[in-house]
């Protein structure tokens, strides 16, 4: 299930207005002039984004009534589906880039979904919240409950993120579908990057955003 | 019945009024002679004929401003001024305007009555020049891809090559969707409100009910009322009091009439019109035949039937729109059972097979089909958006 509602209120509020740091840095992994499908758009804040940066071709699917009306109300090329069933309605290869932001979580199927995603789009991008953070790791070792942060504020019981991972943990599933990481960018709550040439375990400690560039290997 | 009725005097001014729209519309009109005839599904060709339209705003220098509104089945192009016949506002008068989301200050707004009409586009009540007579069922049988050729001539006339944008509902909805197929490379942009590829066994099954009522009437007279003076208005009536009922939802309904009583403490234990409900159809059928012509509404009706886009195309609906590239918004209504939203889901999901720009938004209201006519906040944002995003892409520059 996609919401409207993104898992989390994320990082970079620094600078009013300014776009999220996370939706950021998807947006500069997209070559300009693409073809480009936001799985999960929201209210269209990236689609947005990309359209106004990137001079790209922007569609969306959207859950939520709400979101779909305020995209189009926008302007914006989004339609109303679900993520978990309607992904096998595109034919192959069909876009460029396939975003996946702040939704991988919140699937049924994030495997399939992933899957899906690596056959309409040439280039994959997903980025999520990292379940293996510190800050998280400590409240379950420490507290002994389910982990509450600034990013991820909703209680266990009404949260939509029903498929948490670490950063790890979707670097195990990118080489158990056999595909290529292109790039892949880390950062913490400040909005600093995790250092480029740190090893996984580093990531995966320091890391609370996590951004994935991915690619079929064939 | 007790319904409103209207003076027998003006009853037959009102007849009178009607008559004179079929032939000498009070709106524009282009008239198509011998040498420009219009070809029909029907392998007949239709001359000669003629489109009564309206517009509003004006034509920018470069000719980029221009939408087409596709009215519904008993509408008309009256959309934005006070009808010469019943002298009711325009029927899209709260879409339509200066300011409004079909922005008359920015835009130049076409609207023609369909052919098959009965407002001064060649119908079934228009005379035949070969016999000096209404047409009735002498009247090839036309489809909404002729209404479509019919717009097309229209455009070819006012010297429009490519629209902004093409919009309407249901019926009107889907000439939208026609013109997606017929003409792509005219339309920058489309926006098809409550409507379907196709018509359903159910909506078929619906009109053949209008239709029998019709015909049932005596003074139908095989078609031939106009010239024997009469009128099958109960027929009519009880056509529209039917379709009328597919046109709303039963929350609206009951919301609007629940089981309330019509000006009395207890039933009559008769067939009077007791409850609100059966008052106010009654209504809606005896105003609608003042201003409608019964021929009209048994070929208009047939046009939507025989609609089938993916059926010209393989019965594979994506194949219809290979050729498109324009934008394309659908929107339809949680509570409309005649269109209901997965009758929209195909189209979009064929619009995205076939690499087509497509948005769809599905709005939440209990106001069934006619949510489209009604004030509905969500669709005027999304009608506002859309139009405006596609009047930027295309860099289209107000006529002043």
């Amino acid at each position: 299930m996609l919401t409207s509602t993104s898992p989390g209120a994320l990082v970079a509020h620094a600078i009013p207005k300014a776009p999220r740091l996370d939706l950021v840095v998807v947006a500069n992994m997209v070559q300009p002039g693409s073809r480009v499908l936001d799985v999960g758009c929201g209210d269209g804040e990236l689609l947005q984004l990309l359209a106004d940066t990137r001079d790209v071709d922007a569609r969306g699917i959207e859950i939520s009534r709400d979101g779909v009306n305020e995209c189009v109300a926008k302007g914006l090329a989004v339609i109303q589906g679900d993520a978990d069933t309607d992904l096998a309605d595109y034919p192959d290869s069909t876009f460029d880039y396939v975003i996946l932001s702040q939704t991988l979580q919140a699937t049924r199927r994030p495997r399939w979904v992933l899957e899906q995603m690596l056959r309409i789009g040439k280039h994959v991008i997903v980025s999520f919240p990292n379940f293996g953070h510190w800050r998280i790791r400590g409240q379950l070792l420490w507290y002994g409950r389910m982990p509450l942060t600034k990013n991820l504020p909703v209680s266990w019981y009404d949260t939509p993120n029903i498929h948490f991972c670490t950063i790890r943990d979707f670097v195990d599933l990118a080489r158990e579908l056999d595909v290529k990481i292109e790039r892949a960018v880390a950062f913490g709550p400040s909005g600093g990057r995790v250092r480029f040439d740190a090893p996984w375990w580093f990531w995966n400690l320091f890391g609370e955003q996590a951004v994935f560039l991915l690619s079929r290997k064939n | 019945m007790t319904i409103v009725r209207i003076e027998r005097d003006d009853k037959t001014n009102r007849a009178d009024m009607v008559r004179r729209e079929v032939d000498e519309p009070r709106s524009q009109v282009v008239r198509f002679g011998a040498d420009k005839p219009l070809k029909l599904d029907a392998g007949v060709e239709l001359s000669p004929y003629q489109v009564a339209y309206q517009t509003y705003g004006e034509l920018n220098a470069d000719r980029s401003n221009a939408i087409l509104i596709c009215h519904a089945l008993t509408g008309d192009q009256h959309v934005h001024n006070v009808h010469p016949v019943t002298g009711k506002d325009g029927w899209w008068d709260s879409m339509v305007g200066p300011g409004l989301p079909i922005d008359t200050d920015r835009f130049f707004i076409i609207c023609s009555n369909v052919l098959g009409g009965c407002m001064g586009t060649t119908g079934p009540a228009s005379k035949d020049p070969a016999t000096g007579e209404a047409y009735g069922l002498s009247f090839p049988v036309v489809t909404i891809r002729d209404m479509v050729r019919a717009q097309a001539a229209l455009l070819d006339h006012l010297g429009i090559e490519q629209l902004l944008c093409v919009t309407g509902g249901s019926m009107g909805g889907m000439q939208v969707l026609q013109w997606a197929v017929t003409y792509p490379e005219r339309i920058f942009s489309a926006l098809p409100i409550a409507s379907a590829a196709r018509h359903s066994a159910q909506n078929i099954a619906f009109h053949e009910v209008g239709r029998q009522a019709v015909m049932a009437d005596p003074d139908w007279r095989d078609g031939k009322y106009l010239s024997q003076g009469t009128s099958p208005r109960r027929g009519l009536a009880v056509a529209r009091m039917a379709a009328h009922i597919t046109y709303l939802s039963d929350a609206a309904l009951h919301r609007k009439f629940g089981r309330r009583l019509q000006d009395r403490e207890l039933p009559t234990f008769g067939f009077d019109a007791d409850f609100q409900v059966e008052n106010y159809l009654r209504y809606q059928g005896s105003s609608f035949v003042e201003r409608f012509d019964a021929n009209s509404y048994l070929y208009i009706t047939r046009a939507m039937d025989y609609f089938d886009l993916a059926g010209e195309h393989g019965d594979v609906l994506a194949n219809a729109f290979r050729k498109l590239k324009s934008r394309v918004c659908m929107v339809s209504f949680t509570s409309d059972w005649l269109f209901p939203t997965e009758e929209a889901r195909q189209i979009v999901h064929a619009l995205n097979a076939a690499g087509a720009p497509v948005s769809f938004a599905e709005i939440e209201t209990d106001k069934g089909h006619d949510a489209f006519l009604l004030e509905e906040p969500e669709l005027f944002a999304i009608v506002r958006g859309f139009l405006d995003s596609a009047a930027k892409k295309r860099g289209v520059k107000a006529a002043k």
